[in-house]
Protein backbone atom coordinates (compact mmCIF):
# COMPACT_ATOMS: atom_id res chain seq x y z
CA UNK A 1 0.00 0.00 0.00
CA UNK A 2 1.42 3.81 -0.59
CA UNK A 3 2.70 5.59 1.85
CA UNK A 4 0.49 8.85 1.91
CA UNK A 5 2.77 9.95 4.76
CA UNK A 6 6.03 9.64 6.26
CA UNK A 7 7.95 11.20 8.83
CA UNK A 8 10.50 10.82 11.83
CA UNK A 9 10.36 12.76 14.97
CA UNK A 10 13.46 12.95 17.45
CA UNK A 11 12.41 13.39 21.35
CA UNK A 12 15.26 14.10 23.32
CA UNK A 13 15.42 12.37 27.28
CA UNK A 14 14.83 14.73 29.73
CA UNK A 15 13.39 17.81 27.82
CA UNK A 16 10.21 17.88 30.29
CA UNK A 17 9.93 21.70 28.80
CA UNK A 18 8.78 20.23 25.18
CA UNK A 19 7.14 17.12 26.28
CA UNK A 20 4.00 16.58 24.36
CA UNK A 21 5.20 19.21 21.23
CA UNK A 22 6.03 16.05 19.12
CA UNK A 23 2.07 14.86 20.06
CA UNK A 24 0.68 18.23 18.73
CA UNK A 25 2.69 17.85 15.60
CA UNK A 26 1.58 14.41 14.80
CA UNK A 27 -2.06 15.19 15.22
CA UNK A 28 -1.36 18.34 13.37
CA UNK A 29 0.07 15.92 10.28
CA UNK A 30 -3.49 13.63 10.69
CA UNK A 31 -5.47 16.30 10.77
CA UNK A 32 -4.47 17.34 7.66
CA UNK A 33 -4.69 13.74 5.70
CA UNK A 34 -8.52 14.71 6.77
CA UNK A 35 -8.43 11.78 9.15
CA UNK A 36 -11.44 10.67 11.32
CA UNK A 37 -11.17 12.55 14.59
CA UNK A 38 -11.49 9.79 16.71
CA UNK A 39 -8.88 7.82 14.83
CA UNK A 40 -6.38 10.67 14.88
CA UNK A 41 -7.34 11.19 18.63
CA UNK A 42 -6.12 7.53 19.68
CA UNK A 43 -2.64 8.07 17.62
CA UNK A 44 -2.34 11.41 19.20
CA UNK A 45 -2.86 9.97 22.62
CA UNK A 46 -0.36 7.09 21.84
CA UNK A 47 1.92 9.15 20.94
CA UNK A 48 2.44 11.02 23.51
CA UNK A 49 2.53 8.79 26.08
CA UNK A 50 5.40 7.27 23.77
CA UNK A 51 6.97 11.05 24.00
CA UNK A 52 6.46 11.71 27.91
CA UNK A 53 8.23 7.67 28.26
CA UNK A 54 11.56 8.46 25.70
CA UNK A 55 11.76 12.07 27.71
CA UNK A 56 11.11 10.40 31.50
CA UNK A 57 13.19 7.49 30.99
CA UNK A 58 15.23 7.48 27.90
CA UNK A 59 18.89 9.43 26.35
CA UNK A 60 17.10 9.87 23.08
CA UNK A 61 14.60 8.31 20.54
CA UNK A 62 12.03 8.82 17.76
CA UNK A 63 8.60 8.26 16.44
CA UNK A 64 8.29 7.38 13.44
CA UNK A 65 5.25 7.83 11.44
CA UNK A 66 3.85 6.38 8.10
CA UNK A 67 0.50 6.65 6.91
CA UNK A 68 -1.19 4.54 4.02
CA UNK A 69 -4.83 4.62 3.29
CA UNK A 70 -5.64 1.33 5.35
CA UNK A 71 -3.47 2.38 8.49
CA UNK A 72 -1.00 4.53 10.67
CA UNK A 73 1.79 2.98 11.83
CA UNK A 74 3.85 4.88 14.64
CA UNK A 75 7.59 2.88 15.53
CA UNK A 76 8.71 4.47 18.53
CA UNK A 77 12.92 3.32 19.65
CA UNK A 78 14.93 4.82 22.43
CA UNK A 79 18.24 3.94 23.22
CA UNK A 80 18.26 4.19 27.39
CA UNK A 81 17.74 1.85 30.04
CA UNK A 82 15.11 -0.49 28.71
CA UNK A 83 12.47 -2.39 30.55
CA UNK A 84 13.53 -5.74 32.82
CA UNK A 85 9.94 -6.91 33.51
CA UNK A 86 7.65 -5.91 30.61
CA UNK A 87 4.81 -7.59 32.07
CA UNK A 88 5.26 -5.46 35.04
CA UNK A 89 5.84 -2.15 32.80
CA UNK A 90 2.58 -3.01 31.23
CA UNK A 91 0.44 -3.34 34.62
CA UNK A 92 -2.08 -0.37 35.32
CA UNK A 93 -0.19 1.92 38.25
CA UNK A 94 3.26 0.49 37.95
CA UNK A 95 5.67 3.11 37.50
CA UNK A 96 9.33 3.90 38.48
CA UNK A 97 8.60 7.28 37.33
CA UNK A 98 11.05 9.83 38.97
CA UNK A 99 9.30 13.00 41.09
CA UNK A 100 10.30 15.21 37.95
CA UNK A 101 7.85 13.35 35.64
CA UNK A 102 5.31 13.12 38.65
CA UNK A 103 5.66 17.05 39.17
CA UNK A 104 4.44 17.34 35.69
CA UNK A 105 1.46 15.32 36.22
CA UNK A 106 2.68 12.31 34.47
CA UNK A 107 4.20 8.86 35.71
CA UNK A 108 0.88 7.34 37.21
CA UNK A 109 1.88 4.13 35.50
CA UNK A 110 -0.72 4.21 32.33
CA UNK A 111 1.39 5.27 29.74
CA UNK A 112 1.94 1.25 28.27
CA UNK A 113 -1.40 0.35 28.98
CA UNK A 114 -3.02 3.38 27.54
CA UNK A 115 -0.75 2.99 24.42
CA UNK A 116 -2.09 -0.51 23.96
CA UNK A 117 -5.51 0.78 24.61
CA UNK A 118 -4.98 3.30 21.69
CA UNK A 119 -3.44 0.22 19.35
CA UNK A 120 -5.48 -2.15 17.19
CA UNK A 121 -2.16 -4.44 16.88
CA UNK A 122 0.61 -3.03 19.57
CA UNK A 123 4.20 -4.88 20.14
CA UNK A 124 7.08 -4.19 22.39
CA UNK A 125 10.44 -5.47 22.47
CA UNK A 126 13.46 -4.08 25.12
CA UNK A 127 16.88 -4.79 25.37
CA UNK A 128 18.42 -4.11 28.95
CA UNK A 129 20.96 -1.05 28.49
CA UNK A 130 19.91 -0.65 25.05
CA UNK A 131 16.74 0.66 24.70
CA UNK A 132 12.87 -0.14 24.17
CA UNK A 133 11.05 -0.07 20.86
CA UNK A 134 7.27 0.17 20.38
CA UNK A 135 4.98 -0.54 17.54
CA UNK A 136 1.79 0.87 16.87
CA UNK A 137 -0.49 0.50 14.42
CA UNK A 138 -3.63 1.43 13.88
CA UNK A 139 -6.46 0.78 11.48
CA UNK A 140 -8.07 3.53 9.16
CA UNK A 141 -11.76 2.32 8.68
CA UNK A 142 -12.65 2.29 5.08
CA UNK A 143 -9.03 2.83 4.24
CA UNK B 1 -25.01 24.41 28.94
CA UNK B 2 -22.48 27.00 27.49
CA UNK B 3 -18.82 27.72 28.37
CA UNK B 4 -20.31 31.28 28.94
CA UNK B 5 -22.73 29.47 31.68
CA UNK B 6 -20.06 27.32 33.21
CA UNK B 7 -17.57 30.87 33.76
CA UNK B 8 -20.97 31.96 35.49
CA UNK B 9 -21.66 29.29 37.79
CA UNK B 10 -17.90 28.78 38.76
CA UNK B 11 -17.49 32.86 39.09
CA UNK B 12 -14.53 32.47 36.97
CA UNK B 13 -12.46 34.48 35.01
CA UNK B 14 -11.34 34.14 30.79
CA UNK B 15 -8.31 33.81 30.19
CA UNK B 16 -8.25 32.32 26.73
CA UNK B 17 -11.25 31.52 23.90
CA UNK B 18 -13.21 34.85 24.06
CA UNK B 19 -14.82 33.65 20.91
CA UNK B 20 -15.68 29.95 22.00
CA UNK B 21 -17.86 30.91 25.07
CA UNK B 22 -20.82 29.86 23.11
CA UNK B 23 -19.53 26.36 23.03
CA UNK B 24 -22.19 23.56 24.59
CA UNK B 25 -20.45 21.24 26.82
CA UNK B 26 -22.68 18.31 28.62
CA UNK B 27 -19.59 16.34 30.69
CA UNK B 28 -16.21 17.02 32.65
CA UNK B 29 -13.09 15.16 33.72
CA UNK B 30 -11.20 16.34 36.70
CA UNK B 31 -7.60 15.54 37.84
CA UNK B 32 -4.49 16.48 38.68
CA UNK B 33 -2.76 13.53 36.76
CA UNK B 34 -2.25 13.96 33.05
CA UNK B 35 -1.84 10.25 33.16
CA UNK B 36 -5.23 9.68 33.66
CA UNK B 37 -6.55 12.55 31.76
CA UNK B 38 -5.17 10.79 28.43
CA UNK B 39 -6.58 7.42 29.75
CA UNK B 40 -10.12 8.85 30.13
CA UNK B 41 -10.94 12.29 29.55
CA UNK B 42 -13.44 12.09 26.44
CA UNK B 43 -13.56 14.66 23.21
CA UNK B 44 -15.92 18.05 24.34
CA UNK B 45 -15.36 17.95 27.62
CA UNK B 46 -14.41 20.41 29.85
CA UNK B 47 -11.17 19.52 32.00
CA UNK B 48 -11.14 20.41 35.48
CA UNK B 49 -7.39 20.97 36.92
CA UNK B 50 -5.21 22.46 39.32
CA UNK B 51 -2.46 21.92 37.07
CA UNK B 52 -0.77 24.92 35.03
CA UNK B 53 1.89 23.37 33.16
CA UNK B 54 1.81 23.41 28.90
CA UNK B 55 1.75 20.26 29.23
CA UNK B 56 -2.42 20.86 30.41
CA UNK B 57 -3.13 22.77 26.73
CA UNK B 58 -1.03 20.23 24.55
CA UNK B 59 -3.32 17.07 26.72
CA UNK B 60 -5.80 19.20 26.32
CA UNK B 61 -5.57 19.78 22.34
CA UNK B 62 -4.67 16.24 21.80
CA UNK B 63 -7.56 15.00 23.74
CA UNK B 64 -10.09 17.81 21.55
CA UNK B 65 -11.12 19.03 25.07
CA UNK B 66 -13.82 22.19 25.02
CA UNK B 67 -12.42 23.61 27.88
CA UNK B 68 -9.71 24.08 30.74
CA UNK B 69 -10.79 24.85 33.91
CA UNK B 70 -7.96 25.91 36.23
CA UNK B 71 -9.20 25.55 39.82
CA UNK B 72 -7.82 26.91 43.37
CA UNK B 73 -6.79 30.32 42.53
CA UNK B 74 -3.83 28.94 40.10
CA UNK B 75 -2.55 31.66 37.53
CA UNK B 76 -0.80 29.97 34.80
CA UNK B 77 2.73 30.85 33.41
CA UNK B 78 2.35 32.94 30.56
CA UNK B 79 4.29 30.15 28.06
CA UNK B 80 0.91 28.18 29.13
CA UNK B 81 -1.07 30.98 27.90
CA UNK B 82 0.56 31.73 24.77
CA UNK B 83 0.21 27.80 24.08
CA UNK B 84 -3.33 27.79 24.68
CA UNK B 85 -3.97 30.98 22.22
CA UNK B 86 -1.69 29.13 19.65
CA UNK B 87 -3.53 25.99 20.00
CA UNK B 88 -7.09 27.18 20.56
CA UNK B 89 -8.16 25.87 23.60
CA UNK B 90 -10.15 27.95 25.88
CA UNK B 91 -8.98 28.68 29.48
CA UNK B 92 -10.74 30.12 32.73
CA UNK B 93 -9.82 30.26 35.95
CA UNK B 94 -11.89 29.85 39.25
CA UNK B 95 -10.74 30.38 42.88
CA UNK B 96 -13.23 27.16 44.26
CA UNK B 97 -11.13 23.79 44.73
CA UNK B 98 -11.61 20.95 42.50
CA UNK B 99 -14.14 19.06 44.65
CA UNK B 100 -16.40 22.38 44.81
CA UNK B 101 -16.12 23.53 41.34
CA UNK B 102 -17.21 19.88 40.24
CA UNK B 103 -20.07 19.88 42.40
CA UNK B 104 -21.34 23.35 41.24
CA UNK B 105 -21.00 22.04 37.94
CA UNK B 106 -22.72 18.92 38.76
CA UNK B 107 -25.22 20.33 40.29
CA UNK B 108 -26.45 22.27 37.35
CA UNK B 109 -26.35 19.35 35.15
CA UNK B 110 -23.18 18.59 33.76
CA UNK B 111 -22.07 15.06 34.29
CA UNK B 112 -18.81 13.15 34.37
CA UNK B 113 -17.50 12.31 30.58
CA UNK B 114 -17.18 8.21 32.23
CA UNK B 115 -19.01 7.19 35.42
CA UNK B 116 -16.49 5.20 36.36
CA UNK B 117 -13.54 3.07 35.39
CA UNK B 118 -15.19 -0.17 35.49
CA UNK B 119 -13.38 -4.02 35.75
CA UNK B 120 -14.82 -3.92 32.17
CA UNK B 121 -12.12 -1.78 31.52
CA UNK B 122 -9.22 -2.53 33.03
CA UNK B 123 -10.23 -6.27 31.45
CA UNK B 124 -10.14 -4.49 28.46
CA UNK B 125 -6.85 -3.06 28.38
Amino acid sequence: MSLICEESYPVRGGDFKDAGKVAVQIKATLKKLGLDPEILRRAAIAAYESEVNIISYARLGKIHLQVDPEKILMDVEDEGPGIEDIEMAMRPGYSTASDLIRELGFGAGMGLVNIKHCADEFEITSRVDQGTKLRILIHVPDG
Amino acid sequence: MTLFEVMDILNARLLVGRKLLSTEVKTAFSADLLSDVLAYARPGSVLLTGLTNPQVVRTASVLDIAAIILVRGKIPPAETLRLAEELGVPMMATHYILFESSGRLYSRGMVGCIKKVGNDEIMAL
